[in-house]
């Protein structure tokens, strides 16, 4: 073999997140949800406390405390006495603390606090591999599952209701869907460091796209190619892997906006 | 909400119309919104609810598609309704790529050549490969109006149909809905500001002003005391609005129909 084993699994395991993220985080973009869904990552920290604590698989703890927290969101949503985004904000903050907080009374664990917030994607084995492949999988099926329904709601809820689409069933899948991605990515890019991975390589896809399918495709390739850069940028400058592969995806967001003649969107606007 | 919809209908309450609200009431934050309103649509029927800015005509619209849950009053609707809907205004984010032909898809199945059928029938087929931001506000109404069709509704649901469109294209949309009701058979239920461009295509018109002002033909409710106190007589000059002041009209099977205004309250 060319490559090292663990460069190897990186790789494996990086694409496979950056497969799902994209489609994911083209709807995240195009939900305005990109705090929303760095909200359900800062609680990981907590689930993965909750996971130590409880003595079970860190994973589910952190899929369970997201969705909990999602749920908890849309409830006080519902009242309107503060903004959305206030909201957010004490509720991520709160949940990040928090889980640093529960970490510290962990007696006789070591937790590699780095590694959860940051990502060591370097450290992968072979069983992260398999649990981020499945875990990815589920994922995307269950999006394509919901792709037109959540499709429609998200350009327009009432006439996605009208037309007979369960709109709580699939906002609940929706956020499940954030969840899942949240405890299969945070291997790799950390929590703090996740919704990145979603929103910039769909943000970039944008200018090349012009039906959302085109947008979730490119956005699953740009994010496939900054993991493999990152992951090469890390080996070649020692840097830290998964904010190396942030880097990447930054910089092919920006090459793609700067690029003239590429923007779908102006074409169609200039009939305006 | 939609529990609301999910209790057994009785059948015979409908007596064969698509839809019937009864005693429909709605308050917000203590402030009433709609009071007692009572309005149903007939199949192959336009009903029209007219009424000044900030009527609840809107609302009563949204209550009648189950988008809003009244705090009184019931609702039929005869099941397995299926209801092609016209939102008021709709802005697709620039952030989402999506072109005509992709937006029309997402209200169900849409094969290729009936959806060029749809949208030559709204005269906008050649929209179809644009990316949504890009169209004009009356182009839009009719892509929203295609997307109806492409679900052959039994009903179609209106909001403000001539909305963004210059004074000269608007008595084309009521037209078209008339014509697309004739093809289509379907009931229509639309809201509108203002009656005289909709007297031609509405076969009943609904007054609102927080509850039912006056309803009945359009001739008899553009006569009504109760329609000229919100209105005024408020033709603008060089406007001909086209009065027949015959004494009957002629349904659907073209028999004769006396004019008459159903109900009447005091505004």
């Amino acid at each position: 073999m060319l490559m090292d084993d663990f460069i190897f699994r990186a790789l494996l395991g990086g694409l496979a997140v950056a497969l799902v993220a994209g489609p994911l985080g083209s709807f995240v973009v195009w939900r305005r949800m990109a705090y929303f869904g760095d909200t359900l990552a800062h609680s990981a920290l907590l689930g993965v406390a909750l996971g130590f604590l409880i003595g079970i698989s860190v994973n589910l703890t952190v899929i369970v405390l997201c969705v909990s927290l999602a749920m908890l969101l849309v409830l006080l949503q519902r009242q309107r006495r503060l903004a959305s985004d206030t909201l957010l904000g004490i509720l991520a903050h709160s949940a990040l603390s928090l889980g640093l907080v529960a970490i510290s009374f962990l007696e006789g664990v070591r937790i590699d606090l780095m590694a959860y917030l940051f990502g060591d994607i370097l450290a992968v084995s072979w069983n992260d591999v398999w649990w981020i492949f499945g875990g990815g999988l589920l994922a995307l099926v269950l999006l394509l599952v919901l792709w037109r329904p959540l499709l429609a709601v998200t350009v327009h809820e009432d006439l996605a209701r009208v037309e007979g689409v369960r709109v709580s069933l699939v906002s609940i899948g929706f956020m499940l869907l954030i969840a899942l991605v949240i405890a299969v990515a945070m291997k790799v890019v950390g929590i703090l460091l996740i919704t990145s991975l979603m929103i910039i390589p769909a943000a970039a896809a944008r200018r090349l796209s012009s039906t959302p399918e085109q947008m979730a495709l490119l956005a699953a390739v740009i994010g496939s190619l900054a993991v493999a850069g990152g992951i090469w940028g890390s080996l070649e400058w020692d840097t830290p892997t998964g904010p190396s592969i942030v880097v990447a995806a930054a910089a092919l967001f920006a090459v793609i906006f700067a690029m003239p003649g590429m923007d779908m969107l102006r074409r169609g606007a200039a009939r305006r | 909400m939609f529990e609301f919809f999910r209790k057994p209908q009785p059948k015979t309450a409908l007596q064969g119309r698509l839809l019937d609200a009864r005693g429909i009431s709605l308050q917000l934050s203590g402030r009433r919104v709609l009071e007692d309103v009572d309005l149903s649509v007939e199949p192959g029927q336009i009903t029209t609810i007219i009424g000044p800015n900030g009527a609840g005509k809107t609302t009563l619209l949204r209550i009648l598609l189950g988008l809003q849950t009244p705090s009184a009053g019931r609702l039929l609707r005869r099941p397995g309704l299926r209801v092609g809907y016209m939102p008021q205004r709709i802005v697709v984010d620039d952030v989402m790529p999506i072109t005509v032909r992709r937006f029309m898809a997402l209200g169900g199945r849409a094969p290729r050549d009936e959806l060029r059928r749809v949208l030559a029938e709204v005269g906008v087929e050649h929209l179809l490969e644009q990316p949504v931001q890009s169209v004009s506000g009356g182009e839009m109404q009719r892509i929203l109006l295609a997307r109806a069709l492409l679900r052959r509704p039994h009903l179609l649901a209106l909001d403000e149909p001539a909305q963004g469109v210059d004074v000269s294209g608007q008595g084309e949309v009521f037209q078209l809905i008339a014509a697309l009701r004739d093809r289509y058979g379907c009931g229509v239920v639309m809201v509108s500001h203002e009656l005289h461009l909709v007297m031609e295509a509405a076969d009943s018109v609904i007054c609102l002003n927080q509850h039912v002002c006056c309803t009945g033909r359009p001739e008899a409710v553009s006569q009504d005391p109760a329609y000229l106190r919100l209105f005024g007589h408020s033709v603008p000059p060089g406007v001909a609005v086209y009065t027949h002041h015959h004494d009957h009209r002629h349904d659907l099977h073209g028999d004769v129909v006396k004019d008459a205004v159903k109900e009447h309250e005091e505004c």
